[in-house]
């Protein structure tokens, strides 16, 4: 394929992926609008006054940059997990895997529908916390970049999610027992300020920790941690994850006989 | 002329262990309709699979049209079309995005993708379903989505494995003319199937593989010359109680009203016309027993496994 057969296989692959969560909108776009408005709801009007400032800001202040990112992480991996797995479990995939498409194209065209479907949603959930707080940015590159590294990184690991899971249970596993306390732990809801310092140097082992600090180092201009270290580590992980489902799909691991 | 599928040495062993190809070579030629039979669990599904790169092989080269699919992956894929013997599109998009996202799989731009996608959807009644969930086809429409699919980038290569099955015969007629058609306009046509008959109508050239080997490669009409017996059966007007003994044509009773012989290739049937007329027993209706290409199928499969089964012993 030259290079303009694959930009078309690539936006197909793309367009596949956006018509699919947008037709089916009321499962993936909605639902994490309402939770996350919830959240607004409890953790920014009812309980945030009562718990006062959190690293200079009101609670409701702190809290929202770690909720737009937890939509983003949930929606970017749970996109790439729920559609490459559904396309193995129809067999659909045998689409792509009799074409000529180059597996970087496969993969790429899926993280970047992950991505898609991660950006959408923090888009919806960053409009909603307008009805419920002023919304500044003091870094936008810091923040584009942020938020576009992590979508990328969690569809990447939605996507070898995927490619090891053999039933609709397994797809299920890594976001409950891992993907949920790495997000609830990682600086969501608190900074890692108020821990004790043993719990301080656990929190700096979670990788969630680092692009919610830099998220909302990028809107507030406060961070728990290292902005440049972030980057490097959020960029080794994408670059890292990127091969790893690469080698994953040269090798047709659970996808060919 | 450059085979448009070649096969050598082509061998496959699943992670279980179990050999489902033990070397298989095959030759088929440009614009040839060649059919692959065998009895199931033969080796015809991986053998495709492996054309098609959707099972690995374990060892072998394989080139399409002569671009060896090791070595030009990419050339290779563009050659071939592939109807698979399970449905396997998303039961939720509907019929035209099917087709129209296979088309840019394979590179085609939007504008062609959506000719093409019209053209082959109109040819195969599916045009007037275009905008249809593909879930709410019957089986014959989602087995002609998946040909239009198939057909889409226009491959000179196409390989339907068991395209037929549980389709009605008013429609697998109408898919026959069709795949004739296609195949008209120049198109290598590799089939698959369990319906010897339809193997008998529309293909020219045969490999019979059982137990992972071709134990046979021939013509179509080469294959039918070896078979040397044909079984008749006979209805009659009057009540027959016994079967009637006539010299050279062995037989038995089926019911009152009907019986078959058996009566060896190019024989004449005028003696066993006239011994029936000399016993008053009047010959109603007479057909063909069984089809011919089935019976060759099991004589040639039969000993063959038999000579395995004594090997292993």
């Amino acid at each position: 394929m030259n290079a303009g057969q694959q930009w078309v296989a690539f936006t197909t692959i793309l367009v596949k992926e956006v018509r699919r969560f947008m037709r089916i909108w009321q499962q993936t776009l909605l639902p994490p609008a309402i939770t996350i408005a919830l959240y607004f709801v409890i953790f920014g009007k009812l309980i945030g006054p009562r718990i006062g400032e959190m690293s200079g800001f009101t609670y409701i202040e702190f809290v929202v940059p770690g909720l737009i990112m937890m939509s983003v992480i949930t929606n970017a991996y749970g996109n790439v997990v729920s559609s490459f797995f559904g396309t193995k479990f129809q067999r659909s995939i045998e689409e792509l895997l009799v074409s000529p498409v180059p597996n970087y194209i496969i993969l790429l065209g899926y993280v970047i529908g992950g991505v898609a479907r991660g950006l959408a949603v923090g888009v919806i959930v960053t409009l909603l916390s307008l009805f419920f707080t002023d919304l500044q940015v003091s870094h936008l590159g810091v923040t584009v970049a942020i938020v576009f590294l992590t979508a990328v990184l969690f569809a990447l690991a939605g996507f070898i999610n995927a490619v090891f899971a053999n039933s609709f249970d397994d797809i299920s596993i890594i976001p409950t027992f891992v993907l949920t306390p790495l997000t609830y732990l990682g600086g969501v809801f608190y900074s890692i300020s108020m821990l004790p310092p043993f719990w301080q140097a656990v929190s700096l082992a979670n990788p969630v920790l680092y692009m919610v600090n830099t998220f909302r180092y990028g809107l507030l201009g406060v961070s728990d941690i290292n902005v440049a270290w972030a980057f490097v580590m959020v960029t080794g992980f994408c670059a890292l994850l990127f091969f790893f489902s690469l080698f994953l799909l040269e090798r047709g691991k659970r996808l060919r006989s | 002329m450059t085979a448009a599928l070649s096969i050598r040495n082509l061998h496959k062993q699943y992670d279980n262990g179990f050999e489902a190809l033990k070397g298989i070579d095959l030759d088929v030629q440009p614009g040839d309709f060649f059919a692959l039979l065998g009895p199931n669990g033969a080796g015809k599904s991986t053998t495709i699979g492996i054309i098609c790169s959707l099972v690995r092989k374990t060892a072998g080269e394989i080139a399409i049209f002569g671009t060896d699919i090791d070595k030009n992956f990419s050339l290779a894929k563009q050659y071939i079309g592939v109807v698979p013997q399970e449905f396997n599109f998303n039961q939720f998009e509907k019929v035209i995005d099917i087709v129209k996202t296979q088309a840019g799989y394979f590179g085609l731009p939007p504008k062609l993708a959506g000719e093409r996608t019209e053209k082959y959807l109109r040819q195969l009644g599916l045009w007037e379903k275009r905008n249809q969930s593909s879930r709410m086809l019957s089986g014959g429409m989602k087995r002609r989505l998946m040909i239009a699919r198939a057909l889409v980038h226009e491959p000179r290569l196409l390989v339907l494995d068991e395209p037929t099955a549980g389709v009605d015969i008013e429609l697998r007629r109408s898919m026959w003319q069709f795949l004739r058609a296609i195949n008209a306009s120049g198109t290598t046509i590799i089939l698959t199937t369990h319906y010897l008959e339809e193997a008998e109508s529309l293909c020219r050239n045969v490999a019979i593989i059982d137990q992972g080997k071709i134990v046979h490669n021939t013509s179509i009409k080469q294959l039918l010359r070896q078979l040397n017996k044909e079984v008749f059966v006979l209805d009659t007007r009057e009540a027959l109680t016994d079967m009637p003994t006539i010299e050279g044509y062995p037989g038995q009773l089926i019911d009152e009203h009907s019986f078959e012989v058996e009566v060896v290739k190019g024989k004449s049937l005028n003696k066993l016309f006239a011994s029936l007329s000399e016993r008053d027993i009047h010959v109603t209706s007479m057909r063909n027993k069984a089809n011919r290409l089935e019976e060759l199928f099991v004589s040639l499969v039969e000993p063959h496994r038999n000579e395995t089964a004594e090997a292993q012993l």
